[in-house]
């Protein structure tokens, strides 16, 4: 357990170190990533660009910048008072990237929780019936919405939902964030929507993955086993086709999960003026702003290899021939 | 205590499938009785696994239609709704399954499996579940078994896990324990002990025996009386003597043809039945072995009838043949010498 949890923590270093000099790289090669140049404004003169280079660091070889913005992002999420030059800062609006990721995280996690735990109930829901009912009417019904929660793109639907609920009939808050800890029914009613629009398509896509599992699983000797014992059907599904078919299910989850919480709700995020992480990096890539994408991307890793290292150690949990012995 | 424990009359079993309707059992009696051993042989697709899973209502599905009776303590099991019938299963009549490595949940320990079929019908702590399945493992030798009734299935070898398939199937000590084919997947020497484990477990519970599988050799070791089955159907039926000393069908001689004896001359090659087993869902006209049988002749084109042909009783068979002509004929069959034509 203990070598476990420190080979992952290992792995996380050496996983953070790639993702984020991948990003690097890649800013570097784009073009008109120069960032004096748009860091000196409208009409500068060479000496205004030469000046910010000198001052900000630009000028030095790119593995020391490599380096040094690594400095700064560490020097940021540690507490304490630093210079301005120290601290990882946006080009575009030099705050602090780091505070300003905090600044998203209630909103982004308020989003994320409640998506995940409302997709991951109904994902089951929805699946059990589908497998259970197999081939009849409701399997049917629900096999076609789940395509159809799939295949509707979140910008759409985001759109769609706030144009009608919120905007025509005002049934709904038209968007934006309150903090729970300033107004809990608040907070609930104006997530809502977003928490639907996210969770939608989970819901259909663990559907169909939890049935097309449990259907395998029904033809499993063991379930035959199980049945031959005596059981009721409901504890042969329970107890052996429900909880063997889970198992993905988790691993899916773990990851879905990871990827959202970790400022991948970008575009639920942006369409109900949830200024959370995923509209924070949405606005700096869409400004071609290193220290920030810098920022997200490290955060979003983070949270990925997190949960993976959890997802791994539920699997163990959920099937003892994985278990090391 | 002799007599009827389980009579089976007339079952019928067809699966309605898009390519047609499959007819995988066509009329197959028999009776076992308490104590006894009755062997069921057959190739793949004969219908032997369908007539064993039939007994607890185990192929009971939408598409599927029975005919007949299943008889068991006065009640038929056919007709039984599901709730009287898990009553049944498990308790009264157990089954074992061929493939050992699948047949037990991965994701439950061995004990917690054995420990689920006793609390599912017995009014069982916990503890108390556990106690007895400890004991049941060890009836059934497998070592150690205080420690190991907490191991995974995947930490068992192949015969450890069928003998605690076995101590599963007889932890309500059922009058009848099925095993379908539970030698098929195991080593040679694993058979043996499986068997003979069968065989004694048989006479300490005092229950009877119904054995599923292709291999002759098996049920000569173990079996009392013997059915033999061929596209959903018995073509032979008697007691292990009868059916080893004077097989009147075509088809029993293939098979017996196709086991290598001490007792014979050793064949140059292991004879084998030409052709395959029919379609069950296209079965030929008359006597369903006749495209295979080297010995067909016109009168096959008209299906025999189950009886007793010759002077034994209780010795059941569907051949046309005389009695003289199969007594002549089988011997150069089962050496492998008759060819189909």
């Amino acid at each position: 357990m203990t070598t476990f949890i420190i080979r992952r923590l290992i792995g996380m270093v050496f996983v953070l170190f790639a993702v984020s000099l991948l990003v690097y790289v890649v800013f570097i090669l784009v073009p008109g990533g120069d960032p004096a140049e748009r860091m000196a404004g409208k009409n500068p003169t060479p000496d205004n660009i030469q000046n910010i280079r000198e001052k900000w660091g630009f000028d030095k070889p790119f593995y020391v910048q490599y380096g040094l913005m690594m400095q700064k992002a560490w020097n940021g999420l540690m507490p304490g008072q630093h210079s301005q030059y120290d601290i990882l800062r946006s080009f575009d609006t030099r705050q602090n990237v780091v505070a300003e990721i905090k600044k998203g995280v209630p909103a982004t996690f308020s989003l994320c929780v409640g998506a995940g735990l409302i997709w991951l109930f109904f994902g089951i829901l929805v699946g059990v019936i589908a497998a259970v009912t197999a081939g009849g009417v409701s399997d049917r019904l629900i096999t076609t919405l789940a395509l159809v929660g799939i295949s509707m793109p979140v910008f759409w639907l985001g759109i769609v939902l706030r144009y009608f609920l919120a905007e025509k009939h005002q049934i709904f808050p038209d968007g934006g964030y309150v903090p729970l800890t300033q107004d809990p029914w608040q907070w609930f009613y104006h997530l809502l929507l977003p928490w639907f629009c996210l969770a939608v398509l989970f819901i259909g896509f663990y559907g169909r993955v939890l049935r097309s599992n449990m259907l395998d699983s029904m033809n499993e000797d063991y379930v035959r086993t199980a049945k031959s014992k005596g059981l009721s059907s409901r504890a042969v599904l329970k107890r052996h086709v429900l909880r063997n078919s889970l198992i993905p299910i988790v691993t899916l989850f773990g990851l879905d999960f990871a990827a959202v919480l970790g400022g991948g709700a970008i575009l639920t995020e942006t369409v109900f003026d949830l200024k959370g992480v995923g509209w924070y990096a949405a606005q700096s890539v869409g400004g071609l702003d290193l220290p920030p994408i810098m920022g997200v991307t490290l955060y979003g890793a983070f949270f990925i290899v997190l949960f993976s290292a959890v997802v791994d150690f539920f699997y163990a949990y959920l099937d003892p021939r994985v278990r090391p012995t | 205590m002799a007599g009827k424990l389980l009579e089976v009359n007339g079952l019928k079993v067809r699966f309605a499938t898009e390519d047609g309707v499959v007819r995988a059992v066509d009329g197959v009696d028999f009776e076992l009785e308490r104590g006894k051993v009755l062997g069921i042989v057959g190739e793949s697709g004969s219908g032997k696994s369908v007539t064993a899973m039939t007994l607890l209502g185990l192929t009971r599905d939408k598409n599927t239609r029975f005919e007949g009776e299943v008889l068991y303590r006065d009640q038929d099991l056919l007709s039984l709704p599901e709730s009287r019938l898990r009553e049944v299963r498990g308790n009264e009549i157990a089954m074992i399954f061929q493939d050992p490595m699948t047949s037990l949940n991965p994701v439950y320990t061995v004990g917690d499996q054995i420990v689920e079929a006793i609390t599912t019908h017995e009014q069982a702590s916990k503890s108390e579940a556990k106690r007895r399945a400890v004991e049941l493992l060890r009836q059934v030798g497998i070592p150690n078994p205080q420690v190991r009734v907490d191991d995974y299935p995947h930490q068992f070898s192949g015969g450890m896990r069928q003998r605690a398939m076995i101590a599963m199937a007889l932890s309500c000590n059922p009058d009848v324990l099925i095993a379908d084919e539970p030698t098929t997947a195991l080593d040679v020497t694993i058979q043996a002990q499986i068997l003979e484990l069968l065989d004694r477990l048989r006479a300490d519970f005092d229950s009877a025996v119904i054995l599923i599988t292709h291999d002759l050799g098996v049920v000569a070791e173990v079996a009392d009386d013997i059915v033999v089955m061929y596209a959903g159907r018995i073509v032979e039926r008697g007691s292990k003597r009868q059916l080893f000393y004077d097989p009147q069908h075509p088809y029993t001689w293939g098979l017996l043809g196709s086991i290598p004896r001490l007792d014979r001359p050793k064949p140059e090659r292991l004879h084998s039945i030409e052709g395959t087993p029919p379609s069950l869902i296209n079965l030929p006209e008359g006597c369903k072995f006749r495209p295979r049988c080297p010995h067909a002749f016109e009168k096959c084109i008209e299906e025999p009838e189950l009886k007793n042909r010759v002077d034994s009783p209780g010795h059941l068979d569907r051949c046309w043949l005389s009695v003289e002509d199969k007594r002549r004929l089988r011997e150069t069959t089962i050496a492998g010498e008759a060819r189909v034509a």
